[in-house]
């Protein structure tokens, strides 16, 4: 059984001003805990009874910003999960890092370790839309980061984008797209912000200080990537993916399928055909739990078959070539389209889905309204 | 009830009459309740008293007159810090229409804001009772209790009834229970009642056996019998409400009393809308729960209605906004209905160019403008009680709602009643809200239908891409239909959600365009990113939106939110 694993790093230099997620400023004192009881979790994490014997074939460490450690403290928490793990040199194993937070040095240790993807979160190039977005780097420290990836002979990359942020402008878009294509990245995400209750953005925009992004632009912002990536060579891979040739990413493909993966860290998910279950996010309680030799398990759910059926739907529908139908069979022992024969019918009358060649996807149509299809499934 | 040992100080509650959660919610009385005390008087001598507590609510005093034909006397409570409300004028003429003897209490005069007399200079200039009578009490402190119940003891006359002659009870309330089927709240006049004894309807003409008898002391307790004079309930397994209606005289079957007791005049309700169960499937439930409702509610009335927008559902009748309101509520929580509403609207009366004369409780029924030759809506007079200070507004608000000054008098010093005729269509629209709004909560307000005024009426469609919403219609006043309309289709913008297509709201009086609005097409909506496999996250989002379009109606294509149905009601004053 093929399986993914995900490391989880809560730290990072200060929190951006769209982000919700339980994250912390580094200390030391504070990641020395932390790593501790991740070494304590992965020798504990059999005792979840899912675990399978075979290696994971996709390694991903996200975060927060899991660069902002130091290399020796990365590298040397790679070395450990290896060897705990036994994933083949074959594997993908992708680290996330922000502009700013590597050096040559630290990125030959994470090569030396056995990393061979990094994603780097770029989201914008232009300082107003960097100091909108609350990050702390410069397009030059972009520049500087894949240049220093390059010489320590990184050959997959990532750069992550973010549309539709106040006060971007088509032009600004247009721009950005054309930088980061300069930089000749394998791979491209972007994504269209979210502004989730409870950040900076979100009492920015209540009070009226900012004007969000009309819906109008962000989709013209939309198009506009799909179009300018593709004239770069760009395959777009599913909603907000785009790779050149042979450079998708597997693990999160992986998440698409609605396969198997183990997550480790605070507030890491994990999934074992059908259940899923999730750590604790705040640091204390994750440490607390792992420290008196319990699982620091925050939410565990067994789903049902229906809601198997369901999340394989949704999430294969963010595949650009959607839902493999023969496979959904194979899984479920049913026929997706007898199975939601009336939302089907509905979705292809309104021309947001079509079904060819054994797959259910979304059409031009419902690509920038993916909700709607997706919550029919539900 | 704790003074006179009814209740232990343990089981005292606030309300405690007041069984029902709106009630409790609310702070108000909706339904009457009986109870029996027994006091032991200065003259050493135990008497028992019959109480009835009645709502004191305009669309309630059918209860309230109800109650007052079982009664012999009747306490008029005046809150010491509000003074005299428009609705205490309307029950206390009712008193007085049923001969009864009134006790004035000036209540709650531990309050630092009470002022007892001035509450009593009200009583005599208001009402005309000697102030100087009226008792100073708190139901707090328990100040003036005694005196009350000394003076209901000396000054109400004791029931007269003859205890020897032929059974005659008064049924002033029922209400239905699953086991023992209806239960009447009689008052008896006449004779005598027992366990086991044969009695008749006189009304319904059916006969039943009396399965159980008893008193509330507040809690209902079984007794023998219930003689002339006395309050309490009667059980006959009687299992369709039908044969025990309120108003009815029970007698004895085997030596019947030959003229019943003078019964009610049954209330007619003023105002109609239509409810729709969310849920199509719910049709019958709703329909149960009416008829259920309907039991121990004999005002409501409903029949069924269609409506393209809606479906399948019922249009309901009231005897006004609050009784409406809560009939809602109750489907909603103790029957756990999801409903969708359509505005109020009054009864109107159409007479037809070929002399016919209907009467229209729903927009949808209005025949075409060519084939009227006048309509008219009823109107009211409506009392409204404000301090001084806000005469002003309140005249401009009345004015506003097409009313016809008829009075002012100063009631005190500081306090105002004027009397406005004023169309119910227009009380129904938010007025109360606005009345209260302008008044910072100072207003009462009293009203009663005085007959019907002719009035230049259109009817009003709301069309939802491109047709017609049924279910929105609504009969204006033709000066008012613009702006109304301009309104109604501004709001309604806001409140539907963006579809995959442009959707045009327009508001149309036959042909006729009069307000046009369009929710522009949805564009993009994409969940973004899924950080570290958080898949449950998405699912709870998707499944969220999902919720949020099933609570919707779907009209056509598109999907209207149940707000949308009562939208013509929050909208705002259309200046």
């Amino acid at each position: 059984m093929s399986w993914g694993l995900y490391v989880h790093v809560p730290f990072c230099l200060g929190k951006c001003a769209y982000c919700d997620f339980v994250s912390y400023p580094f200390v030391q004192a504070e990641a020395g805990r932390y790593l501790w009881a991740l070494r304590r979790e992965m020798e504990l994490c059999p005792a979840t009874g899912e675990l399978p014997l075979t290696a994971p074939d996709t390694v991903f460490i996200g975060g927060g910003t899991p660069t902002i450690m130091p290399g020796k403290c990365l590298a040397d928490l790679i070395r450990d999960l290896a060897a705990r793990f036994r994933w083949p040199e074959s594997a993908e194993v992708t680290i996330e890092a922000n502009p700013g937070t590597i050096d040559r040095l630290k990125l030959a240790g994470l090569r030396t370790a056995g990393v061979n993807r990094l994603s780097i979160g770029m989201q914008a190039a232009y300082p107003q839309t960097l100091a909108t977005l609350g990050r702390r780097h410069t397009y030059a420290d972009v520049i500087e980061s894949v240049q220093a990836a390059r010489d320590t002979g990184f050959t997959n990359l990532n750069l992550d984008l973010i549309f539709g942020v106040p006060g971007q402008t088509l032009d600004e878009w247009r721009a950005t797209i054309a930088l980061a294509c300069s930089l000749e990245p394998e791979h491209i995400a972007a994504y269209s912000l979210e502004i989730p209750e409870g950040t900076r953005l979100f009492q920015l925009v209540e009070r009226s200080e900012l004007e969000p992004c009309p819906e109008e632009t962000e989709l013209e912002m939309y198009q506009l990537l799909r179009q300018n990536l593709a004239r770069h060579g760009y395959r777009q891979y599913e909603i907000s993916n785009f790779a050149r040739p042979g450079h998708k990413c597997w693990h999160n493909l992986r998440y698409w399928h609605n396969g198997n993966y183990l997550g480790l860290g605070p507030a890491a998910h994990s999934h074992f055909n059908g259940h899923r279950w999730s750590n604790h996010s705040e640091i204390e309680r994750y440490v607390t739990a792992l420290d008196a030799g319990e699982f620091p398990l925050a939410e565990d759910e067994q789903l049902d078959r229906r809601t198997q059926m369901a999340e394989t739907m949704f999430m294969g529908l963010r595949l650009k070539w959607g839902v493999n139908l023969l496979a959904f069979r194979e899984r479920f022992g049913v026929n997706a389209s007898e199975l939601y024969s009336g939302e089907i019918d509905r979705l292809l009358r309104l021309g947001l889905i079509e079904i060819a060649d054994d797959h259910l996807r979304l059409t031009e149509v419902g690509l920038p309204v993916a909700n709607i299809v997706f919550a029919e499934f539900l | 009830m704790e003074h006179t040992g009814a209740l232990s100080a343990r089981e005292m509650q606030e309300q405690v009459l007041d069984s029902m959660d709106l009630e409790r919610e609310r702070g108000i009385t909706i339904k009457l309740r009986a109870v029996r005390i027994i006091h032991k008087a200065a003259d050493g001598q135990e008497y028992q008293l019959n109480l009835i507590d009645t709502p004191g609510h305009v669309d309630f005093s059918y209860e309230v007159s109800r109650s007052l034909a079982a009664c012999e006397g009747a306490l008029l409570v005046v809150d010491a810090s509000q003074g005299i409300e428009a609705q205490t004028l309307a029950n206390v003429y009712l008193a007085l229409d049923h001969n009864l003897e009134i006790i004035p209490v000036i209540n709650k005069i531990d309050l630092p804001s009470a002022n007892p007399d001035e509450a009593c200079a009200e009583l005599e200039d208001v009402i005309g009772l000697d102030g100087s009578t009226a008792i100073r009490a708190s139901a707090k402190t328990g100040e003036g209790i005694d005196a009350i119940l000394n003076r209901i003891v000396s000054d109400v006359p004791a029931p007269t009834g003859d205890l020897e002659a032929p059974l005659r009870a008064l049924i002033f309330d029922s209400h239905y229970d699953a086991y023992r089927g209806v239960i009447a709240y009689i008052r008896v006049m006449e004779g005598s009642l027992r366990e086991g004894q044969r009695i008749r309807m006189m009304a319904g003409s059916k006969e039943f056996e009396v399965a159980e008898l008893g008193i509330f002391r507040p809690a209902p307790t079984a007794v023998q019998e219930l003689k002339a004079g006395e309050v309490g309930f009667v059980a006959s397994a009687i299992k369709n409400v039908k044969d025990c209606r309120v108003g009815d005289t029970i007698t004895d079957a085997r030596r019947s009393a030959t003229t019943p007791l003078p019964g009610y005049r049954k209330a007619k309700p003023m105002v109609y809308c239509g409810l729709f169960p969310v849920e199509p499937g719910d049709f019958d439930r709703l329909r149960e729960a009416l008829d259920k409702l309907s039991l121990n509610d004999a005002s409501l009335i409903w029949e069924p209605e269609t409506s393209v927008a809606l479906g399948f559902g019922f249009r309901c009748g009231f005897l006004g906004l609050l009784h409406m309101e809560i009939v809602q509520e109750r489907l909603e929580r103790e029957y756990g209905l999801e409903l969708v509403t359509t505005a109020p609207s009054v009864l109107y009366r159409v007479t037809k160019l070929d002399g016919e004369i209907e009467e229209i409780q729903n927009p949808s029924q209005m025949p075409g403008a060519g084939l009227i030759e006048k309509m008219e809506e009823p109107f009211v007079k409506a009392n409204i009680m404000m301090p001084k200070d806000f005469v002003g507004p309140v005249m401009e608000l009345c004015q506003d709602r097409r009313g016809n000054f008829i009075n002012m008098e100063y009631i005190s010093t500081q306090r105002v009643l004027i009397t406005y005729e004023m169309p119910l269509s227009e009380i129904i629209f938010d007025f109360f809200d606005r009345l209260k709004s302008s008044t910072r909560g100072y207003a009462s307000l009293d009203y009663e239908v005085v007959g019907y005024r002719q009035a230049d009426l259109v009817r009003l469609d709301i069309l939802v891409a491109n047709e017609a919403m049924d279910a929105l219609s609504l009969i204006v006043h033709k000066d008012r239909a613009f702006h109304r309309g301009k309104a109604i289709v501004e709001r309604l913008r806001g409140l539907i959600p963006r579809h995959m297509f442009e959707i045009p709201i327009q508001a149309a009086i036959g042909q006729r365009i009069i307000a046009r609005e369009s929710i522009k097409a949805l564009r993009k909506n994409v969940l973004a990113k899924c950080y570290g496999g958080d898949i449950s996250r998405k699912r709870k989002l998707l499944e969220k939106q999902k919720e949020g379009k099933r609570r919707m109606k779907q009209v056509g294509d598109v999907e209207i939110p149940q707000e949308a149905f009562m939208s013509v009601l929050s909208i705002g004053d259309e200046k």
